[in-house]
């Protein structure tokens, strides 16, 4: 393995406001003190990007001091949340904007498909886009010419190849850009999003032709993505940009776990002590978490989820009463109901440690919301809080090739299938 | 980890910038860029019109016409022995040819930002397309011109071609760097300063009247000696008025006129490139 790309203090300051009179003033003072060589006066100002604080400053600091390597044959992901850098340290790597301080050194070359699709002109035929797509991207004609049958064909627009791109439906315009941009040979890709565009089918075509890049012809591929299901099963490896700054380094799972966690003490679990304390219960614990692991930890979607609920009572007939859940979703919908009705366990005087199992696969991923209720006598509810508890499932590994998007729908159940005949 | 010595990377992104960075070769491997823009901007200017190329003679043509009869035949501009009409659309023709590629090549970074948003090639190549693609139009005035030419040689008129005009694609040459050096000062200035692009509109209308378009550069000396100076000290009057010497044999020529006017092209070429480097690499956080 050798380094491929080496970035060291990678730093990117933009100002904000607008572009005024102000501007000319700074431009000025900059120049005025290069010639007496000094430094730039406006660099040394400047407040980290956090976009919900107001800063004193006129200048931000949209990276600041992003140091990595990726070696040969890797794929990296770049994770953040949004405003976090990623986009700017792509436009950085891919040359459409330059660093304000530091450098990037590279032994092969970069192509990016920040955005698929560039400069295709609406007037011209698909053939002659593919010819002008390709050569912006870094093509010369011989090696469209080459690949420009598997392009046609890729793309799934054989009959319109002839047609301007105007007529094109934006589906279609989608397909033939990245159909070029897949067969572009850069030593480096840099991909930015590109699941977010394309039926499911052709998502699967993408995210396949990236694994050949990556895995077949043994490319180096910069990959950005909020999917992290994508993320996780593409890259090796993966950096956390927060604010600006790369706070994560490492393995996939530890990257995304990390970017999910964020920086706090991440638990799924509550614990309410005197909070709500009556005459009949106390509630003391909530706790959510994947069968084989603990609180700490992020919940996936393909592992069975337990919810255990710790409830103290204190009424003589324990029997009578029983835990509900209502689930919500983060659009606020309420899900569905469940409880422990019809099982055969029964509360007892004392402390419950309730047990509800998840079959795996039945949560899709997403951020969702509990509400607990105590139902007395199976016809009233005694006790209602909303959202006693949230939580987030997140996508688990799927295998390269599979479609990496969000099935439609609220849930994903595993139902039983047979093959009869 | 086995870090390669500095030498071995294929290149380098940095913060810093040399005064000028021109890369040859990387320019070369883009070659075919170059020449896909060029069709691009030839084939698509017309699409989805009747006439299709036959506007690029159509402006020309009427506007010498409309010369002819404002400046020649109301307000009396002496053209000499040659016809008015062809002397019009010989400076037009010229003229129009600097007219375009500067007022395309300053609007490069604008009217690119979406790709220059996204993708990174040498972004010289944009402004280098333009002016070959209006060359290819000027090729198609220049026929026009002929043909016109032949009409009155004819019918007697008092013209011939200078054996200078196997000099004439350069003067051509001269004229296209002329305009990209000056596109590309105003292009990069034009990114933060939106002041320009109206300067530049109205700027370049009245440049036309300093560049002995519609006169012979004789005749101003003659009748306004006081400011013509203005006319003098400006290059584009030095190459319109060559060129009609080239091919009309009218007007003047002066070594002077030519040397003086290669210098401030390479002059000004020199300074385009400079200030365009510069704004390539950042002006995308400006625009």
């Amino acid at each position: 393995m050798s380094v491929i790309l080496k970035a060291t203090n990678i730093s990117k300051q933009y100002r904000l406001g607008l572009v005024g009179t102000g501007t000319i003033s700074h431009d000025l003072n900059r120049w005025w003190h290069r010639v007496r060589g000094k430094e730039d006066p406006y660099l040394k100002i400047g407040a980290v990007n956090d976009r919900s604080a107001k800063a004193d400053s006129d200048y931000v600091w949209a990276l600041q001091d992003i140091n990595f390597e990726v070696q040969k044959g890797e794929v990296l992901g770049i994770i953040g949340k949004n405003g976090a850098g990623k986009s700017t340290l792509l436009k950085i790597l891919s040359r459409v904007t330059g660093p304000t301080t530091g450098d990037i050194k590279t032994k092969g070359r970069i192509a990016s498909l920040l955005e698929v699709g560039t400069g295709f002109h609406p007037e011209l035929t698909g053939k002659e886009n593919i010819y002008l797509n390709g050569a912006i991207l870094g093509m010369s004609k011989a090696e469209i010419k080459a690949k420009e049958a598997e392009i046609i064909e890729f793309s799934g627009c054989a009959r319109y190849v002839d047609t301007p791109v105007k007529r094109y439906s934006s589906g279609m315009r989608v397909r033939l850009a990245f159909a070029v941009a897949a067969f572009l040979e850069p030593d480096i890709l840099v991909i930015d999003e590109v699941l977010a565009v394309g039926d499911a089918e052709f998502q699967k075509k993408a995210i396949g032709k990236m694994q050949d890049i990556s895995k077949g012809d043994g490319r180096t591929v910069l990959f950005v993505s909020h999917n992290m299901a994508a993320v996780k099963s593409l890259c090796t490896r993966a950096i956390v940009l927060e604010h600006g700054t790369s706070v994560f380094e490492g393995g996939t799972d530890e990257a995304v776990g990390y970017y999910l966690k964020g920086k706090g003490d991440f638990s799924n679990r509550k614990q309410f002590g005197e909070l709500y304390n009556n005459e009949t219960f106390q509630l003391n614990q909530i706790c959510i978490n994947n069968e084989l692991k603990t609180f700490k930890d992020i919940l996936v979607e393909n592992e069975v989820i337990d919810l255990i609920t710790e409830i103290d009572l204190k009424t003589d007939s324990p029997e009578d009463y029983h835990i509900t859940y209502h689930l919500y979703n983060e659009m606020g919908e309420n899900m569905f109901a469940f409880t422990h009705w019809r099982n055969d366990i029964a509360l007892r005087k004392g402390i419950n440690k309730v047990l509800c199992k998840i079959p795996k696969y039945f949560l899709q991923s997403g951020q969702y919301f509990l509400t607990f209720l105590v139902v007395e006598k199976r016809k009233k509810a005694i006790f209602i809080e909303q959202d006693i508890l949230n939580f987030t499932v997140v996508d688990g590994n799927r295998v390269i090739g599979d479609y990496m998007g969000k099935e439609p729908g609220y849930i994903r159940p595993d139902f039983k299938w047979e093959n009869l005949k | 980890m086995n870090t390669p010595k500095d030498d071995t990377w294929l290149y380098t992104i940095s913060s810093k910038h040399k005064l000028i960075d021109f890369n040859f070769k990387e320019i070369w491997r883009y070659r075919d860029l170059l020449l896909l823009f060029v069709k691009r901007d030839v084939v698509t200017v017309y699409k989805q019109t009747i006439l299709g190329p036959l506007w690029y003679l159509i402006q020309p043509l009427f506007t010498a016409l409309t010369f002819t009869l404002i400046f020649n035949k109301v307000a009396n501009i002496e053209t000499g022995t040659v016809p008015p009409f062809l002397f019009n659309l010989a400076g037009i023709s010229i003229w129009g040819y600097f007219n375009t590629c500067l007022t395309a090549t300053s609007d490069t970074f604008k009217s690119n930002a979406a790709v220059f948003g996204k993708v990174y090639f040498p972004r010289i190549i944009v402004p280098l397309s333009i002016i070959i693609s209006n060359l290819v139009k000027f090729g198609i005035q220049l026929l026009i011109f002929i043909a016109f030419y032949m009409y009155y040689v004819l019918n007697d008129a008092a013209i011939h071609i200078d054996s200078s005009v196997v000099f004439f694609p350069l003067l051509v040459l001269l004229m296209g760097l002329l305009g990209l050096g000056i596109g590309m000062i105003i292009s990069s200035l034009v990114t933060k300063y939106r002041d320009l692009k109206f300067l530049v509109g109205f700027g370049v209308q009245l440049l036309m009247y300093v560049s002995a378009v519609m006169y012979p550069l004789a005749l101003m000396r003659e009748k306004l000696p006081k400011i013509a100076w203005i006319v003098e000290y400006n290059p584009v009057a030095y190459i319109i008025e060559t060129a009609r010497f080239m091919l009309l044999g009218t007007g003047t020529f002066s070594w002077f006129g030519i040397l003086y006017t290669v210098i401030v092209t390479f002059v000004v070429l020199f300074f385009g490139i400079i200030i365009f480097n510069r704004t390539e690499k950042t002006f995308i956080d400006t625009v």
